[in-house]
């Protein structure tokens, strides 16, 4: 075959809805545009252990933080599979790494946005989560097959998360004035970086156009961002909290909610590295990494040496 | 048999698990490697667990004692009114309302978790303690502490094993690992001794029968850990002293902090649902 024809029969099967395997032909834009999307999806999942983990010693009653260190604990399993499925594109997960020590590859932006009250991890399940949720249900049939695969169990997870966020959100909002105060605090906080985390305007989407054509993506960043607003207004009413946006308000011609313009400026910085934590978490994922650096070595070491032992 | 000695007792076991709980819990999100992290917060997931369980067990205990008997259990003022006012008592309330001076966690395990060979070091003690402990404890004749103890000795032959393996592979992995773990071993074993001391609760106890001798846990204690310390070609450490007090409510200086991270929202925001 020619380069010409299995490109052919790569986006026949793409059209055709056959998932792509890692052994079979793909374009190298293709290759490269999982490898970004993915290992950004499993930095995220780390990195996004920080702001959550920080509430984890404090947490106000023993069930709270068994759940809470739970569910972080499955952000990092979301991590473990989302870099095994990386992995069969041909690139290593200390490769991956390095990129995200470096700050060659991203994550999202929403973890560089500070946890400073309880409610803020019921904010955190309920709204990144959820933004989460209805980013990533599309993935699980995405056109890479390791990819998809991940994305089921993962997202059978983040329905459990956002549940327990929001339950949060509810019992703060059921119980003292001071609490529920502290639940619209949150509310008023995460709102907006929450909607962010669909990624700009579609008109200036860098990548938008050709994952739509890969299947990599299913809907566009704006309509993704639209059915959320709609979902979440509902949510909040039950909460009994105020809208945190004066704007929001039911667009009968549309049949959808109006809400004000995002700071996109805010987005492009906090993308760029200036978000009120972005220097931290990276940080801390460094050091993490660099104080481990003696015990891989020590395990690597040992497999080796175990490894000989049964050969003799 | 005193309802006020299986109380203590109970409570005791539950301020163990907790404290080690909440130290492992630190890790989360820094551990060397991914897999590691996940491992670790599973154990510190079971001590959380098995302290719930423990505690609620408490809580109940106090709800059903007769007032006369409750009217001066805890220092901490805030707790003792609680229980004074007839309010029904929480696994919460036993956690987060107690200071310092009423926890009766041994002091292994509120040591800091410094790298990663300490924080091993630490488990490997423990939870080798924990192991013998439980398997005594299944034989309680109170029927829930047995039944706790026949639970969590399941989790706890994963959390020895985890342990063990760990220093052995660090013993003997690198000329850096195999240092470091033998420094980590000799530091914390300074706070063993105390875990086979007896306090006067375990003595009582002991005598009703609802408690375990750790005192005669000792020597296979030191065989078991000596095997794998030989195992993982190390020293067995040595100690001309062993600290002790954490068993009496006389602890290092840590558990204060620990609590008021730990407890701070409680505090802030009193008698409020979470």
């Amino acid at each position: 075959m020619t380069q010409v024809s299995f490109e052919a029969s790569f986006q026949k099967k793409i059209d055709e809805e056959i998932m792509i395997e890692p052994q079979d032909y793909m374009p190298d834009e293709y290759r490269k545009t999982l490898i970004r999307q993915i290992s950004q999806h499993a930095h995220s999942e780390i990195v996004g252990m920080l702001p959550e983990a920080n509430w984890i010693t404090r947490a106000p009653s023993l069930r709270r933080k068994a759940v809470l260190l739970a569910k972080v604990q499955d952000e990092g399993g979301h991590g473990l599979y989302l870099y095994s499925a990386a992995e069969t594109l041909g690139i290593t997960r200390d490769q991956m790494l390095q990129q995200l020590h470096t700050g060659a590859a991203k994550y999202s932006s929403i973890f560089n946005y500070p946890t400073i009250t309880w409610a803020d991890m019921g904010a955190i399940g309920w709204l990144v989560d959820g933004a989460a949720i209805m980013n990533q249900v599309p993935l699980c049939r995405t056109s890479y097959g390791p990819y998809a695969r991940a994305m089921v169990r993962v997202c059978k997870e983040e329905s459990f998360h956002q549940r327990q966020g929001y339950e949060i959100m509810l019992t703060l909002a059921k119980g003292t004035p001071v609490q529920k105060q502290m639940a619209q605090d949150a509310l008023n906080r995460w709102w907006a970086p929450a909607l962010m985390m669909f990624g700009p305007l579609d008109a200036v989407s860098p990548n938008t156009a050709k994952s739509m054509e890969w299947r990599i993506k299913r809907f566009t960043n704006d309509e993704l961002r639209q059915r959320f607003i709609d979902v979440t207004v509902e949510q909040i009413r039950i909460l009994g909290l105020d809208l945190p946006d004066a704007n929001i308000k039911w667009n009968e011609e549309r049949g959808h909610y109006d809400s004000s313009e995002l700071n996109w400026d805010e987005f492009w910085n906090v993308v760029k590295g200036n978000g009120p934590c972005n220097k931290e978490r990276l940080a801390t994922r460094v050091k993490a990494w660099e104080d481990g650096a003696w015990v891989r070595e020590a395990a690597s070491a040992y497999a080796e040496k175990r490894k000989t032992k049964k050969a003799a | 048999m005193s309802s006020i000695t299986t109380l203590k007792y109970t409570l005791q076991l539950a301020d163990n698990v907790l404290i080690m709980g909440q130290r492992l819990a630190a890790w989360c999100g820094k551990g060397p490697i991914l897999e590691q992290d996940i491992a670790l917060t599973n154990i510190s997931l079971d001590q959380i667990g098995q302290a719930r369980s423990l505690y609620q067990y408490a809580a109940q205990i106090i709800n059903n004692m007769p007032a006369a008997d409750k009217a001066h259990l805890f220092n901490a003022p805030l707790l003792q009114e609680k229980i004074n006012n007839q309010h029904t008592i929480t696994e919460d309330d036993l956690a987060y309302l107690r200071d310092a001076w009423d926890f009766r966690n041994c002091l292994l395990v509120e040591q800091e978790n410094g790298d990663w060979a300490y924080t091993v070091a630490r488990s490997f003690f423990f939870d080798r303690f924990q192991y013998l402990l439980y398997t005594a404890l299944q034989k309680s004749s109170d029927s829930t502490l047995a039944a706790i103890a026949e639970k969590s000795l399941k989790e706890v032959q994963y959390h020895i094993k985890w342990a063990s393996e760990w220093v052995i592979r660090l013993g003997d992995g690198t000329a850096i690992s195999k240092e470091k773990m033998q420094q980590a071993l000799q530091a914390r074993w300074e706070y063993t001794g105390e875990l086979f001391v007896m306090n006067a609760v375990e003595q009582a106890a002991m005598k009703a029968n609802i408690g375990v001798d750790v005192s005669s846990l000792q020597q296979a204690y030191q065989q078991q850990i000596e095997a794998i310390v030989n195992e993982a070609s190390l020293q067995m450490p040595t100690a001309a002293w062993m600290q002790t007090g954490g068993k009496n409510g006389v602890h290092t200086e840590h558990l204060g902090y620990i609590l008021a991270e730990m407890q701070y929202l409680q505090r802030a925001y009193p008698n409020m649902e979470w």
